[in-house]
């Protein structure tokens, strides 16, 4: 039998990478590389801070992305350099 | 395999919720027929966001302006395969679905005296050609965000039903052809549905997807268009496809025209300002198809840059920074995020990249999917409709002016959801019952990438399929390569119909969600090869080297044999064709000329 916590993860951290599914070409990009990099189950904090950043407006997270504007909350800003740092060409 | 299918019953089931969708939707709903609007993703989040620029409407706020001039330019666009009883009902519409809209709620940019602003736009002209015209009303940059926003409220005032994370896989056909109802997965529990309907609209967007470099979000993944060439129906028009010169190459951002505007140059690998060959006088910033093809001509001759010589540069280095980071603001970030170089200092690498789709799912200009049929080669198929970019109806033919899509799915939207409202209330009757074995096919399919073994990845047959359409399809087309094109992307279905996924639980498991979408996407490009590797002529954006521009075939266009639709059946990948309707609802037909701007 699967272990019900470490299922729950997975679903958690699934919902999350489709919500990384975005209207923005550039945001898909972005993130994409994130979940590149990120094969596992994300971790509970890790996890609550992308579900904030994801449920924001494709233009209002891409204006933190693109380093227009600050997420005014420390630790989503550390997200947000996180999510920042180029990987060079896709 | 057995499997659960829980059937709901509505009157009408709508697959997309962008601009087409929830527009659809809320003539439905307000109608008071039972609703149900199925989106893979959150409403707000669809597509439709990204459009900026704007919806044309010949309202004249600004100066004097009609829809007949509207309709000129847009047949014009279209390279006059466009159908002119679509594109009158379309420009006729306009101000009536951009008014609804601002009653709606959408806070469009105003003029002094309160009305809604309007600004020029490529290709939208005065008095039949004569010369710019303000035709675009747009809300900031974010126009296509504003609409989607306003339109969904709408809809939760008339109680449309969403149905948020589910994606629809099929549609169910009786033996009579007619649709009642589309088959749906909800993400969530991996379930399987059937949305048991007397009407059924297609609003799933493009199909961008196909192409390596695309301007397109990952969700345009063409799922209505192969739902309707599973079920039997042809698709229009597949080979044409609009392209920007200016995608971040790798990665398909969109560099905007200005940058070009601002003093950018292009450059081949060995640094040569190649447009000074190609446009004498405009240079880099003649229109967007001379400059694409220039690009690509580039390459093809060994002229590329990078290690696989497949791309070109765009320079703004010697613009001073300041101007850059005043006029371009957003270009060095794309720059620095896509292409990983700093503007400033290095020039950014670029290829043309596919932006939209001309061709789709065939509807008559009620937005009734229309196939050949015994009598005429546009018959109703009963219960089916289609709107926005996954449908043709067809107003853009080989080619689509700027801000001519946000209003094709406004008219149309609204108009495929009249006609449902119509057709149903004409005569009410009880849903037809399902047909045996209604869901065997997509549970075959479901089956089938559960239990596949020794598969393909569904990531590198994507790959494989987005290079092969883009070198072999792109913007530049060369008969021998479409030849080769088709046999390879024939070989690449094969690989689509074996791919395997390691993650098999039910719930949320995107791997699925993919592997499906792939589905989709190959019947796009098939269809787009074949009908490309067809059409022996030039027009509009199907752009062929050994149909170039001659005195008897300006532009390598050739209406004595190719004005007509392309009809491409998954059924024995063939394909027909049927006549440009010329004939307009009540003007004169706007007669056939050579397109020069
Ligand atoms: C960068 C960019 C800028 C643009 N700018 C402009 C502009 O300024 N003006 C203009 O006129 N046009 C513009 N366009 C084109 C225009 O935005 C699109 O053609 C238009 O928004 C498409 O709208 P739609 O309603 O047909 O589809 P979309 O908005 O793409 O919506 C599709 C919907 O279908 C749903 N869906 C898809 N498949 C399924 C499935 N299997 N099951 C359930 N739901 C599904 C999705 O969830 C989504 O809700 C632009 C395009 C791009 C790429």
């Amino acid at each position: 039998m699967e272990d019900p916590i470490a299922e729950l993860r997975r679903v958690r951290t699934e919902r999350l990478r489709w919500h990384s599914r975005r209207a923005l070409l550039e945001l898909d990009l972005v993130l994409q590389r994130f979940w590149q990099k990120q094969p596992e189950a994300l971790a509970g904090e890790q996890a609550e801070v992308l579900e904030r950043l994801l449920v924001m407006e494709d233009h209002d997270l891409w204006e933190l992305l693109s380093g227009r504007q600050d997420a005014g909350d420390p630790v989503m800003q550390d997200m947000v350099v996180l999510l920042r740092q180029p990987a060079g060409s896709f | 395999m057995s499997v659960n299918v829980t059937v709901r019953k509505f009157d009408a089931v709508i697959v997309g919720a962008g601009g087409a969708g929830l527009r659809a939707a809320i003539q439905l709903s307000e109608a008071g027929l039972k609703t149900a609007v199925l989106t893979k993703v959150f409403p707000t989040r669809s597509h439709t966001v990204a459009a900026q620029g704007g919806v044309a409407a010949s309202l004249g706020n600004s100066e004097e302006d009609h829809w007949h001039w509207h309709m000129y330019d847009t047949v014009k666009g279209s390279d006059w395969l466009g159908d002119q009883d679509a594109i009158e009902f379309m420009c006729r519409k306009a101000n009536e679905c951009v008014i609804e809209l601002e009653h709606y709620g959408m806070p469009f940019d105003r003029t002094d005296n309160g009305r809604i602003y309007q600004r020029p736009f490529g290709g939208h002209m005065s008095n039949f050609g004569e010369k710019p015209v303000r035709r675009s009303c747009a809300a900031a940059d974010r126009t296509g965000h504003a609409m989607l926003h306003a339109m969904y409220q709408r809809n939760i005032k008339v109680n449309t039903q969403f149905f948020i994370e589910w994606m629809a896989l099929d549609l169910i056909r009786d033996a009579e052809g007619e649709v009642l109802g589309v088959i749906a997965m909800e993400m969530e529990t991996g379930e399987i549905h059937a949305f048991h309907s007397k009407a059924t609209i297609l609003a799933t967007g493009g199909s961008g997807r196909i192409y390596y470099s695309s301007t397109n979000a990952f969700i345009n993944t063409g799922d209505g268009v192969g739902m309707a060439a599973r079920a039997g129906i042809p698709l229009e028009d597949m080979e044409f496809w609009q392209f920007h010169p200016t995608g971040v190459a790798g990665a398909g951002v969109l560099i905007t025209e200005g940058v070009r505007g601002e003093g950018g140059i292009l450059r081949n690998a060995q640094g040569e300002r190649f447009m000074e060959r190609y446009a004498p006088n405009a240079k880099d910033l003649a229109s967007r198809d001379v400059v694409s093809r220039a690009m690509v001509t580039e390459i093809n001759e060994g002229r590329g840059c990078g290690p696989n010589k497949d791309y070109v540069l765009l320079d703004i280095t010697h613009l001073p920074p300041e101007t850059i980071m005043k006029r371009l603001p957003g270009i060095h970030e794309i720059a620095v995020q896509f292409a990983g170089v700093d503007a400033l200092k290095d020039p950014i690498p670029v290829v043309p990249t596919c932006h939209y789709q001309m061709g789709g799912i065939p509807t008559n200009f009620k937005g009734q999917v229309v196939v050949p049929g015994r009598r005429t080669m546009n018959e109703e198929v009963p219960g089916l409709y289609a709107a926005g970019e996954c449908a043709c109806a067809s107003v853009h033919g080989a080619n689509r002016l700027g801000t001519n899509s946000l209003l094709d799915l406004l008219v149309f939207g609204k108009s495929a959801g009249e006609t449902a409202v119509d057709e149903l209330k004409k005569s009410p009757k009880p849903h037809k019952e399902l047909p045996a074995g209604a869901f065997d096919k997509t549970l075959a399919r479901l089956d089938r990438l559960n239990t596949q073994k020794n598969g393909t990845s569904v990531h590198e047959t994507r790959l494989t399929m987005q290079r092969t359409m883009q070198k072999h399809a792109g913007v530049f087309r060369f008969n021998d390569l479409m030849k080769e094109g088709v046999q390879k992307i024939l070989e690449v279905q094969k690989d689509v119909q074996q791919t395997e996924i390691k993650d098999k639980s039910k719930v949320f498991n995107t791997a699925r969600i993919e592997a499906l979408e792939l589905d989709n996407l190959i019947e796009v490009a098939v269809a787009t090869m074949v009908s490309a590797e067809a059409r022996k002529e030039s027009r509009g954006a199907h752009v062929r080297d050994d149909a170039p521009d001659t005195p008897e075939h300006p532009n390598g266009r050739d209406d004595t044999n190719w004005l007509k639709h392309s009809l491409w059946f998954k059924e024995g990948n063939r394909l027909e064709y049927k006549s440009v309707t010329l004939r307009p609802l009540t003007v004169d037909t706007i007669a056939l000329k050579t397109r020069a701007y």
